[in-house]
């Protein structure tokens, strides 16, 4: 490319390497030492199927602007070694105009790699690194990226010494050193990919979108979590055990998730707002007793982060392939909430919304992360402090002739939390009258049907509902993670002058026509984009709502996730139909 | 979220809901129900700080008969949302009951794993080795040659579930088997389960009339354990090698710390979390 250095729109360096060789923690402080240099960022980690000791990728694109997925293809590239590259290949697109950094005491460079046509230097970072005291390639390459991205030396080494200082002053003095002779040999190169930072662009954040679903759990009042760990959700877990633990709310690891819905039932049943966290199988197996929680009208939260499927799939890669079951896979009619994040940092947002929603409608919600959101971690700007918190209509003590299931105009009954005396009630999956007694008469089926479905239609939630961006008369729908790519690529046409719309919904239940169609206001045609073999997306515009316009798909399978080079293709191909 | 004490003290029929069961006439489940009021009633508890839980067939209808607060949930998870319930709110005195079906078979899991966890709820399981809500299929302890099910008309020739072995391997800090043809006996038992610390279960003989005819003749077969409590694993081990099934009275009580989370907060505000995350 004939960029000017610091014009980049944004630079993608990938780090890979056999397990130990530490390309995790070296990507991990390239991407503190970016933000602390002003840069937004993501960190996306690829792995083999290993438990340990399997290949491991750091992908890291940054940018002078918020990074929300990967780039075309990577700039730079450090191979440590080329342990089961072929694998991983496919993941990592290099061009002519890529560096690649290969150790001649590794072998040679695999076709795969050298096919690309990139400039490869062979620099032997392992017998460097050997002739420093305990020095490690991995501290070498951070060396060489820092200087070729030109991030300052002194905010690398403030990074170093933040992340080595507990491990005593060799570990950090071989670090230093390390790096040091990476950026000494960096800066012979002639290859430059400098990026701006604006160190003073505000407070910003660091983190993934599992601690962000983590954070917003907590900001929205949930201070009881049940779970059995999974991949990619297990990060949820670790980190909201011991920040609940800290803020006076507490985890208990279930034997199972059949366990683990239901233990949160009981505990929100009990009146503290409770979560669990899962992915597809863990959902699959929550699914009945979800429907009790309809039924029984208790507030629950279960953040669902999509990985392959079905079945056990990929269990490390990302796919947005669990729609059809959050939506439609309870039995019965049992209207409840579904929330999609469009981002990692509104995983947050979303989190929190859903605790909000399902205590104030006493249903319910599931949250759709997925892979992609949940184990990257991204630089952002310091989210906003915002005021949905948990709010629960409840009884006070000496209620009188009380109904648990009393039909209300807006669906909602004020809940007697055990405890309260003269609220006494059975919760029940049982189809039950108002005050909670089994019945199976027809006027209470309806009537409590009426009311559970009238909770969450007639519900006022605001310009939450989606993202919308532009006002062209084309548009793309789409949700979840795959909005962030979207939105790059709609506006890498805007620069090439197509008028582009899209719009994300947020709430994908129930359904929201009404705000669709005006969304959809003065488009002519729009097209759907999905990351799923089965189109569930498309399927589920077309079922539920009265689109006012011509509606295609683009979609595909994972693992592979979507890039915007991709999408800017399949829409301009569309457009020009 | 405390809880006003009772200001006189409630008779069992003060824990009665006017709910009409859904029993047979005959069922064991009434006198059950009765020894659960007794036994509240007795502990001079108020039906607000009571919480049953159940899940799903004759005898898990027991909430609904209840005057305190109840939950009728799923088929079988039962424990589960109760755990969930005491370990938030550890105040109430949570029970759950239900069925040899929804305990041993779909619930299979969540009773060993309830019984190894050790929190502090009691645990009634109305046994009758079948199956009543589904109208009379075999359970996980029913007798091998039971043939009087369309599902197994030759009987099942396994061999049953023993619960009171498996509550003991597992953990139960308290295990006693009861019959309800001896509802003050049941009561008294029952009182004991809710006084121990930790995981109590209660085996209670309670005959099916309608699916089961033949335990009728349980009245007969049911006898005082000749022992007294153990709190010694082995010996309450060795005791059931030669119990007939019929033995009631406490079988073991031990000492097992029940299992709790703590809800103390160590930071005053979000803030002090989100600090993590500043660059
Ligand atoms: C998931 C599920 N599977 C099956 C059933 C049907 N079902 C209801 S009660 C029951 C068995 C009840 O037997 P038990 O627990 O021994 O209680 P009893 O009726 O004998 O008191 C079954 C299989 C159900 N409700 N839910
Ligand atoms: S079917 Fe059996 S267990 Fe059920 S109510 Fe009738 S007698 Fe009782």
């Amino acid at each position: 490319m004939t960029e000017q250095p610091g014009t980049y729109k944004s630079v993608s360096i990938a780090l890979t390497g056999a397990g130990g060789a530490g390309v995790i923690t070296a990507g991990n402080m390239l991407l503190e030492a970016a933000a602390k240099s002003g840069l937004y960022g993501l960190f996306m980690r690829s792995s083999g199927p290993q438990i340990r000791g399997g290949e491991a990728a750091a992908m890291i694109r940054l940018s002078s602007k918020p990074v929300g997925g990967p780039g075309e293809s990577f700039d730079i590239m450090i191979a440590l070694d080329w342990h089961n590259i072929d694998r991983f290949a496919i993941e990592l697109p290099l061009t002519p105009n890529s560096l690649v950094l290969a150790d001649p005491a590794q072998g040679e460079v695999p076709a795969v790699i050298a096919n690309s046509g990139a400039q490869i230097i062979q620099l032997p970072m392992k017998d460097m690194a050997k002739k420093i005291k305990k020095g490690r390639p991995n501290m070498l390459a951070l060396g060489v990226v820092a200087t070729l991205i030109g991030l300052p030396d002194d905010i690398v080494d403030a990074v170093l010494e933040r992340v080595l200082a507990k491990r005593g002053g060799d570990a950090l003095e071989a670090s230093r050193a390390a790096v040091a002779a990476g950026m000494e040999i960096a800066a012979t190169y002639d290859f430059d990919r400098t990026l701006k930072g604006d160190a003073d662009g505000g407070d910003r954040w660091m983190l993934s979108g599992n601690e962000a679903a983590g954070l917003g759990a907590i900001r929205g009042g949930i201070r009881f979590v049940a779970a059995y760990p999974i991949t990619p959700a297990t990060e949820i877990l670790e980190w909201i055990a011991p920040n609940l633990d800290k803020i006076g709310g507490a985890l208990v690891q279930a034997e199972d998730e059949l366990a683990s819905i239901n233990m949160i039932i009981g505990g929100s049943y009990g009146g503290t707002p409770s979560l669990t966290a899962t992915s597809g199988p863990g959902l699959a197996l929550m699914a009945e007793s979800l429907g009790l929680a309809v039924a029984s009208e208790v507030p629950v939260v279960v953040v669902d982060v999509m990985r392959g499927g079905p079945s056990t799939g990929i269990p490390t890669k990302s796919e947005q392939s669990d729609l059809n079951i959050a939506l439609f896979g309870l039995h019965g009619d049992a209207p409840h909430l579904v929330v999609a994040p469009t981002s990692v940092s509104d995983c947050l947002f979303a989190t929190q919304w859903s605790v909000h929603l399902a205590e104030a409608m006493q249903t319910p919600a599931i949250v759709l992360s997925d892979q992609l959101l949940g184990q990257s971690k991204a630089i952002i700007d310091k989210p906003a402090d915002l005021a949905f918190v948990s709010q629960r209509s409840v009884v006070e003590a000496g209620v009188v002739d009380y109904k648990r299931y009393a039909i209300t105009q807006n669906g909602v009954s004020p809940m007697a939390i055990p405890g309260t005396a003269g609220g006494q009630y059975t919760a029940d999956g049982l189809e039950h009258s108002e005050n909670g007694n089994p019945s199976s008469q027809v006027n209470d089926h309806i009537s409590q049907l009426d009311k559970r479905a009238r909770k969450i239609e007639s519900f006022d939630y605001g310009d939450h509902w989606a993202d919308i961006e532009g006002d062209g008369e084309l548009a793309v729908i789409t949700w979840g993670s795959t909005a962030a790519v979207v939105s790059e690529a709609i506006s890498d046409l805007n620069d090439k002058g197509v008028n582009i719309r899209m719009i994300a919904p947020r709430l994908l239940a129930p359904a929201l026509p009404d705000k669709m169609t005006e969304a959809l206001k003065g488009v002519k045609r729009a097209l759907a984009i999905e990351l799923s073999h089965s189109e569930q997306f498309y399927r589920y515009l077309k079922g539920y709502f009265d689109l006012p316009c011509p509606v295609q798909s683009y979609h595909r399978p994972g693992p592979l996730p979507f890039r915007a080079a991709e999408l800017v293709n399949e829409i301009e191909k569309w457009s020009a139909q | 979220m405390s809880v006003q004490p009772a200001t006189k003290a409630l008779s069992a029929r003060d824990f009665k809901s006017d709910v009409k069961p859904v029993w047979c006439p005959g069922c064991g489940d009434y006198s059950v129900l009765s020894s659960i009021t007794k036994a509240l009633a007795e502990l001079g508890l108020s039906p607000e700080e009571v919480a049953v839980i159940s899940g799903i067939g004759c005898s898990s209808r027991i909430p609904a008969y209840l005057n305190s607060y109840g939950f009728h949930g799923v088929h079988g998870r039962a424990t589960a949302l109760a755990t969930g319930l005491k370990l938030s709110r550890p105040e109430l005195t949570v029970l759950v009951t239900g069925g040899d079906g929804d305990g041993f078979s779909i619930g299979g899991n969540h009773f060993l794993h309830a019984c190894r966890r050790n929190v502090d709820m009691t645990y009634i399981v109305m046994d009758n080795r079948v199956y009543g809500m589904t109208k009379g299929q075999p359970s996980p302890t029913t007798e091998p040659d039971w043939d009087n099910s369309a599902l197994a008309p030759a009987g099942t020739g396994l061999r049953p579930f023993n619960p009171l072995v498996i509550a003991l391997a597992s953990g139960a800090n308290f295990i006693a088997r009861a019959f309800s043809g001896d509802p003050n006996g049941t009561a008294q038992l029952i009182v004991e389960a809710i006084k121990t610390p930790g995981f109590s279960f209660v085996e209670i003989l309670s005959p099916c009339v309608t699916f089961r005819p033949d335990q009728r003749e349980w009245k007969t077969d049911v006898h005082p354990s000749p022992v007294d409590p153990t709190e010694d694993i082995g010996r309450a081990a060795r005791r059931l090698m030669t119990d007939d099934g019929f033995n009631l009275g406490v079988l073991y009580s031990g000492h097992r710390k029940p299992y709790a989370l703590n809800f103390d907060a160590s930071v005053d505000s979000l803030s002090d979390l989100e600090q993590q995350f500043a660059v």
